[in-house]
């Protein structure tokens, strides 16, 4: 037994040592790139789990001091608005009606309270795992009227296409949906097209691109020539996502290619895509800390319009608050300034007391920046 | 909150299917995806859908990557369950792989 565990332990270490020497290989050649680039170089990633795998694999030591990284608008729990989460809780305190939504929504701060507040307070509040355990729990309480608070990118809005397609097949009348989902493409156009920020390369979610393909993604290679690489998780993932970047700069071809082939395939899924395409058409979203964005959300379409929640249960009450003073989630979201530039941060904004929805979600900008201790 | 976990197909009845991760079983739907999956095949799962079907070496490797995050999570104290929605994490305690 004993043996057994050493031996899995040694090659385990092997593993890891070859993955540190992997990971060294090409930070060495980032630098190399880097050097051959001859000036300094900003790169965004748009994705939460990119942004937290960047602080745990410690990837910024790893990286020249040439290469700048910066977080751009990659958390959809982050970009929800005052006044969505207001209409959430608004219609999450009528009677007879039940809120589902995912973990991470339930602390992102309205104009004063939460949604945890809401729940404490008696409206009937519930976390699930899947939009499809909201549908059940819809069809268990026909008495009850079931809204799924959904929020997310192109990773999620395809489920709860799905899950209302569903509804539909299955005449489940009292399912509804508050959608506030957000579009990955259109954001990253208003962001490269205000030129507030320079970007000279970007590292696109891997796993929204599973479901999008690169497709849409194109225009930033031949509008924006800003060079655009798909990227996986894994520490190395990210190294070589970054080297294909700066080889794109060398070169002057800009492109958009994906590093993480296991998972991304050109076309996306097409069956996702149509789910998106048969319940979904393109809205202006309003994007918190940024503000409204062309086409950049979902609205529904028929025959599902009726399942809006707001529409079919409302008129909500939702009073106008202005964003936290002090908070700079919008310029953080942007790129143009680092969470640790924010004179709240750490002080009055901890994880604990959140003052921006920066500050909430796990794979928030600043919550990450808090809990690997600043910029490493 | 757009991580998706590749999980291991046991059981198939129509469009659902019963996944493992770690241990954990947990039903989901295939109704987004895009091709055919069978018994034992991994597909990439996101909040109780399917969304593609992956290689079982890449499974593999995300697990590792997995684990050892959970580790690192594990010792700061802070486990997620591998299903919830903003945990992302194979328990420690799943067999080596
Ligand atoms: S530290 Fe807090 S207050 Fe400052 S930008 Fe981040 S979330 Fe907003």
């Amino acid at each position: 037994m004993a043996d057994m565990a050493d031996k899995q332990e040694s090659a385990q270490e092997s593993a890891q040592e070859s993955t540190k020497a992997q990971a060294l290989r090409l930070s060495r050649a980032i630098a190399v790139a880097n050097a051959k680039i001859g000036r300094p170089v900003n790169l965004m990633e748009v994705c939460g789990t990119h942004t937290v795998a960047l602080f745990r694999h410690g990837i910024r030591a790893l990286l020249p001091s040439g290469i700048r990284l910066l977080s751009g608008p990659g958390c959809p729990v982050c970009v929800t608005g005052i006044p969505d989460v207001e209409a959430a809780m608004a219609l999450a305190r009528m009677p007879g009606v039940v809120l589902c939504t995912f973990g991470d929504m339930m602390r992102v701060p309205g104009g004063k309270l939460n949604l945890f507040d809401a729940k404490a307070d008696g409206a009937d509040v519930r976390i699930v795992y899947s939009p499809l355990d909201a549908l059940n729990l819809a069809m268990d309480n026909p008495d009850l009227k079931v809204i799924f608070f959904a929020t997310g990118f192109e990773t999620t809005s395809p489920l709860v296409a799905a899950t209302l397609m569903q509804a539909q097949d299955k005449v489940v009348e009292n399912f509804y949906v508050h959608t506030v989902h957000k579009l990955v493409p259109p954001a990253l156009a208003a962001l490269l097209g205000s030129g507030e920020v320079k970007i000279d390369g970007l590292i696109l979610p891997g796993h929204a691109c599973t479901i999008t393909g690169t497709v849409p993604f194109e225009f930033l290679a031949k509008e924006h020539a800003t060079p655009s690489i798909v990227t996986g998780f894994g520490p190395l993932d990210i190294l070589e996502g970054i080297l294909m970047i700066l080889n794109q700069i060398v070169d002057g071809k800009p492109s958009v290619d994906i590093q993480y082939r296991k998972m991304v395939r050109p076309e996306g899924n097409p069956k996702a895509q149509e789910a998106l395409r048969k319940v979904f058409t393109p809205a202006d979203a309003y994007w918190r800390g940024i503000g409204t964005i062309p086409e950049s959300g979902f609205a529904l379409k028929e025959p599902y319009t009726k399942r809006e929640a707001v529409a079919a249960l409302g008129p909500v009450d939702i009073p106008d608050y202005p964003e936290p003073k002090g908070c700079a989630c919008g310029e953080v979201l942007k790129g143009l300034k680092l969470p640790t530039d924010c004179k709240l941060f750490g002080k009055a904004c901890t994880p604990d007391k959140p003052v921006g929805a920066c500050m909430v979600s796990t794979e928030g900008s600043c919550a990450a920046y808090y809990k690997y201790g600043g910029e490493l | 909150m757009c991580l998706a976990i590749p999980s291991k197909i046991i059981e198939l009845d129509d469009i659902m299917a019963t996944v493992e991760v770690g241990g954990a079983r947990k039903s989901i739907s295939l109704q987004l995806m895009p091709e055919d999956v069978g018994m034992g095949d991994y597909v990439l799962v996101h909040a109780g859908y399917a969304i593609q079907k992956v290689d079982e070496e890449a499974a593999l490797e995300a697990h590792r990557l997995l684990r050892e995050i959970a580790l690192q999570m594990e010792a700061e104290g802070a486990l997620h369950d591998p299903f919830d929605d903003e945990g992302y994490v194979i328990p420690p305690s799943m067999p080596p792989i």
